[in-house]
C-alpha cells in the first residue's frame, strides 16, 4: 500500500514542470520533498490533486494501486487523497460547517443522510484539540482568516475526511512558531498504520516538529537524493548547491 | 380596452373620496403612453413583456383554508395577515403593543382617514412606472396599513401573505408602513401563486419613516415563473431613522422593481438590498434612486443577481445628492454572477451630485464563479455541480449578513439555499 508516482512528466502552457519524477510513500511513512522555489514542489502537489491547469505528459500517480490521474479532482479526494494548499482559497458566504458537511455528504452513498449531531460532535472536539474558536463554524471558509487561521483550518479538514495519504504543500509558510507548534501536532496526531504523508516545504524548521522518515530533495523537476531526516539538516547548513552540483555531474 | 382594469364582481367598499381618487388614476392609466424603449428610465427593457390583453380581474380563490394553511413563515411572529386575489382571508393581530395599528387598507381609509390620506400614494412614481401606479391605485382592493406609533418596539415580525390564483389573474397588492418617531418593528412581505399559472400582479409597498424610526423590510417575492410583476417602492426616511429592506426575487417570468429612498432629515439612512437568483428565460429590470435632499445623510445600495440559462437582469440605479444636501455618504453596487453564456446582465449605475464635500461610490461587476474555488471544494471531495451551488449560495449569504437579525438571516438563507438545491 502506497502512494507510488511514476516518471511523471508534466506541464503548464509549453513549459515542463515535472520532468520524469518517481516517489514512493508507503502507508505509515512520512515523506518529506525539499527544493528550492521553481524546483516544481507546489506543481507536483497540484497534479496530484487534479488541478486542471496541468497537463499530464507521461508517467502516472497510483493511490494504493488506482491511477489518479483517470479521475476527476473531486474523485481524487474521495479516493483519500488530502492536499492541504499553500494558499487555501476563500470561498465568501460558504461556512466552514456547510463545506465540511458537504465534503462528508460527498463520500456517503446516495440517499445517506450525515449524522448531524455526531458530526457536530466530531467537528467541535477537533477544532478544539487544534485550538480553532468554535464560532469559526459559522464563518465562512478562510474569508478575512490570518495565514495561521487558514492553515490550522486545512488541518482541521484533514483531520475530519480522513486521508489515508495527505499531501502538505508549505503547510509551514506564514506561520509563526506557535501556529506552526500546533500545526504539527495536528498531522502527528493523524500519524499512524492508516496515513502515508507528503510534507513539501522550503525550510529544515517544520521538520523538527513533524519528523520525517524520509527526505527527499527535488531539483528541477526530479528528485535527485534521498535520504534520513539528517539530509534536512545538512541541506539547511550547506543550501543546495552541492546538490545541484552532484544531480549535474549524475546527468 | 384592456381586461385587466375591469372592475371585479364584489368592489370593495371604499369611502366615496378614495373612489373619486381612484376614477381620477384611471383616467390618468389611460391617458399615460405604454413606456417606450426610447424612454431613458425604461432603456434596455423588454417592452413586449408589457402586453397586459390576457390578465382578468382575479376571481375569489377555491379554498381560502388551503391558503390560509400555506401561509407560514418565519417561527416567532407578532402578527399576520393574509390577501389572495385582492380580498383578506385572514387576521392575527392580537398580540401587538397598544396604540399599532394593523389592518385592511379599506377599513384604514374609514377609521384613519387622516393618516391614510397623508401617507397613500403620496410620492409621486418617479422612476417610469407611473402608469402602472395609476392602474394600482385605480384597482387596489385591499392591503395592509400599518402604523407603529413612536416610541413603540414591535418587537417579532409581522408577516403579511399576498396570493394570487388562477390562469391570467390581476392582483394588486399593497403594503403601507408608517413608522412613528422612535418606532421600531419588522415585516414581511410574502408575494406567492397558489399555482403555477401565469399571472398579473401590480403591488406596491410605501415606508415612512419618521424620526428615529427603525424599519426592516423584507419582500420575498416568489410569484409563479411565467407571471409579470410590479414592485414600485418608496422609502422615506426622516432624521436619525433606519430603513433597511432587502428584496428576494425567486420568482416571476418578467419583473419590474423600481424602489426609491428619500432621505428627508440629517443622519437619516436607508440600506437597500436585494438578491435575484435567475435562470431559464426569467427577466428582472431594476431602477433604483437613493434621493438625498438632507445633509449628512447615507445611503447603501447592494443588488446581487446570478444568471442561469437564458435569464437577463437590467439594473438601472441613480444616486442623487441635492443642493444643499452636503455630507451625504451613498453607496451604490451590484455584482452579477453569470453562470452561462447565454444569460445577460445589464448594469448602469449613475450619479448626480449639487452637492460639496460628498462621498459617493458607485460600481458594478459581473463575473463568473472562479476555477481555483471550484477546484479547492472538489479537493475536498465535493462534486463539481454541488460546488457550484454552494459557491452561488455563498454568494447570496453574504447579502444575509447585512441583516441585524439572526432569526431573518436563518430564514432568508434556508430559503435561498432551498431555492438553489443546496443542503442545509
Amino acid at each position: 500500500m502506497s502512494l507510488s508516482i511514476q516518471n511523471l512528466r508534466a506541464n503548464i502552457g509549453d513549459r515542463e514542470i515535472l520532468k520524469g519524477l518517481n516517489l514512493e510513500v508507503p502507508k505509515g511513512e512520512v515523506h518529506a520533498i525539499m527544493g528550492k522555489n521553481g524546483s516544481g514542489k507546489s506543481t507536483l502537489a497540484k497534479v496530484m490533486a487534479g488541478h486542471p491547469s496541468y497537463e499530464v505528459t507521461s508517467g502516472d500517480v497510483l493511490l494504493d494501486g488506482r491511477s489518479l490521474l483517470e479521475m476527476e479532482p473531486d474523485e481524487c479526494s474521495r479516493s483519500g487523497l488530502f492536499l492541504a494548499f499553500q494558499y487555501p482559497m476563500e470561498i465568501p458566504g460558504v461556512t466552514i460547517a456547510n463545506f465540511l458537511r458537504a465534503a462528508l455528504q460527498a463520500r456517503l452513498p446516495e440517499g445517506e443522510e450525515i449524522d448531524a449531531v455526531a458530526y457536530y460532535k466530531d467537528l467541535y472536539a477537533k477544532m478544539d484539540a487544534l485550538k480553532i474558536d468554535r464560532s469559526f463554524t459559522s464563518r465562512s471558509v478562510n474569508d478575512g482568516f490570518s495565514g495561521g487561521e487558514k492553515k490550522r483550518c486545512e488541518i482541521l479538514q484533514m483531520a475530519m475526511l480522513k486521508p489515508s495519504y495527505a499531501v502538505l504543500d508549505e503547510t509551514d509558510s506564514g506561520l509563526d512558531i506557535d501556529a506552526l507548534k500546533i500545526v504539527s501536532e495536528g498531522v502527528n496526531a493523524l500519524r499512524g498504520p492508516d496515513t502515508g504523508f507528503l510534507v513539501i516545504t522550503h525550510y529544515q524548521r517544520l521538520l523538527n516538529y513533524i519528523v520525517p522518515d524520509v527526505v527527499h530533495v527535488m531539483v528541477d523537476g526530479r528528485i535527485v537524493l534521498s535520504g534520513d531526516k539528517s539530509l534536512a539538516l545538512k541541506l539547511e547548513a550547506e543550501g543546495y548547491d552541492w546538490v545541484e552540483k552532484e544531480a549535474a555531474a549524475a546527468a | 380596452m384592456s381586461a385587466v382594469i375591469e372592475e371585479i364582481d364584489t368592489p370593495t367598499a371604499w369611502p366615496d373620496w378614495f373612489r373619486a381618487q381612484q376614477n381620477a388614476a384611471l383616467a390618468d392609466y389611460e391617458a399615460t403612453p405604454a413606456p417606450t424603449r426610447k424612454d431613458e428610465a425604461w432603456r434596455f427593457a423588454n417592452i413586449g413583456a408589457l402586453d397586459l390583453s390576457a390578465f382578468r380581474p382575479a376571481a375569489p380563490v377555491s379554498s381560502e383554508g388551503r391558503l390560509i394553511n400555506l401561509s407560514t413563515g418565519l417561527a416567532g411572529v407578532s402578527a399576520k395577515m393574509v390577501f389572495a386575489n385582492n380580498a383578506l382571508l385572514h387576521q392575527d393581530t392580537g398580540r401587538l403593543p397598544a396604540g399599532v395599528l394593523l389592518k385592511p387598507l379599506d377599513v384604514a381609509a374609514r377609521e384613519d382617514e387622516a393618516l391614510f390620506r397623508k401617507y397613500f400614494m403620496a410620492q409621486p412614481v418617479e422612476l417610469g412606472s407611473h402608469k402602472y401606479a395609476a392602474l394600482h391605485k385605480a384597482r387596489v382592493a385591499t392591503g395592509a396599513f400599518l402604523y407603529v406609533p413612536k416610541n413603540t418596539e414591535v418587537t417579532l415580525p409581522i408577516e403579511l401573505f399576498h396570493w394570487v390564483e388562477g390562469e391570467n389573474a390581476s392582483v394588486f397588492p399593497h403594503t403601507l408602513i408608517v413608522c412613528g418617531e422612535n418606532s421600531k418593528v419588522t415585516v414581511i412581505d410574502h408575494f406567492r401563486s397558489a399555482d403555477q399559472k401565469r399571472a398579473f400582479a401590480c403591488g406596491v409597498n410605501d415606508l415612512h419613516l419618521e424620526r428615529g424610526a427603525q424599519l426592516t423590510y423584507i419582500g420575498v417575492q416568489d410569484w409563479a415563473r411565467e407571471s409579470l410583476a410590479f414592485h414600485i417602492n418608496s422609502t422615506i426616511v426622516d432624521c436619525d431613522a433606519l430603513a433597511t429592506s432587502l428584496n428576494a426575487n425567486f420568482g416571476g417570468g418578467f419583473v419590474r422593481g423600481e424602489s426609491l429612498s428619500r432621505l428627508t432629515g440629517e443622519g437619516a439612512r436607508s440600506v437597500m438590498l436585494s438578491l435575484n437568483p435567475m435562470d431559464g428565460e426569467r427577466q428582472i429590470d431594476q431602477r433604483t434612486l437613493q434621493d438625498h435632499v438632507a445633509p449628512r445623510a447615507s445611503s447603501d445600495l447592494l443588488y446581487l443577481n446570478s444568471l442561469d440559462g437564458s435569464a437577463r437582469t437590467i439594473f438601472a440605479g441613480l444616486i442623487k445628492v441635492g443642493e444643499g444636501a452636503h455630507r451625504t455618504d451613498a453607496y451604490q453596487k451590484v455584482r452579477n454572477l453569470m453562470l452561462s453564456d447565454e444569460a445577460e446582465a445589464n448594469s448602469m449605475p449613475g450619479l448626480e451630485i449639487l452637492a460639496d464635500d460628498v462621498r459617493c461610490t458607485h460600481g458594478a461587476t459581473t463575473g463568473e464563479i472562479s476555477d481555483d474555488e471550484l477546484f479547492y471544494m472538489e479537493a475536498r471531495g465535493i462534486p463539481r455541480q454541488t460546488g457550484r451551488r454552494l459557491i452561488l449560495n455563498g454568494f447570496f449569504q453574504t447579502l444575509l449578513e447585512r441583516l441585524e437579525s439572526e432569526d431573518l438571516r436563518t430564514y432568508l438563507g434556508g430559503m435561498v439555499s432551498k431555492k438553489l438545491s443546496v443542503p442545509v
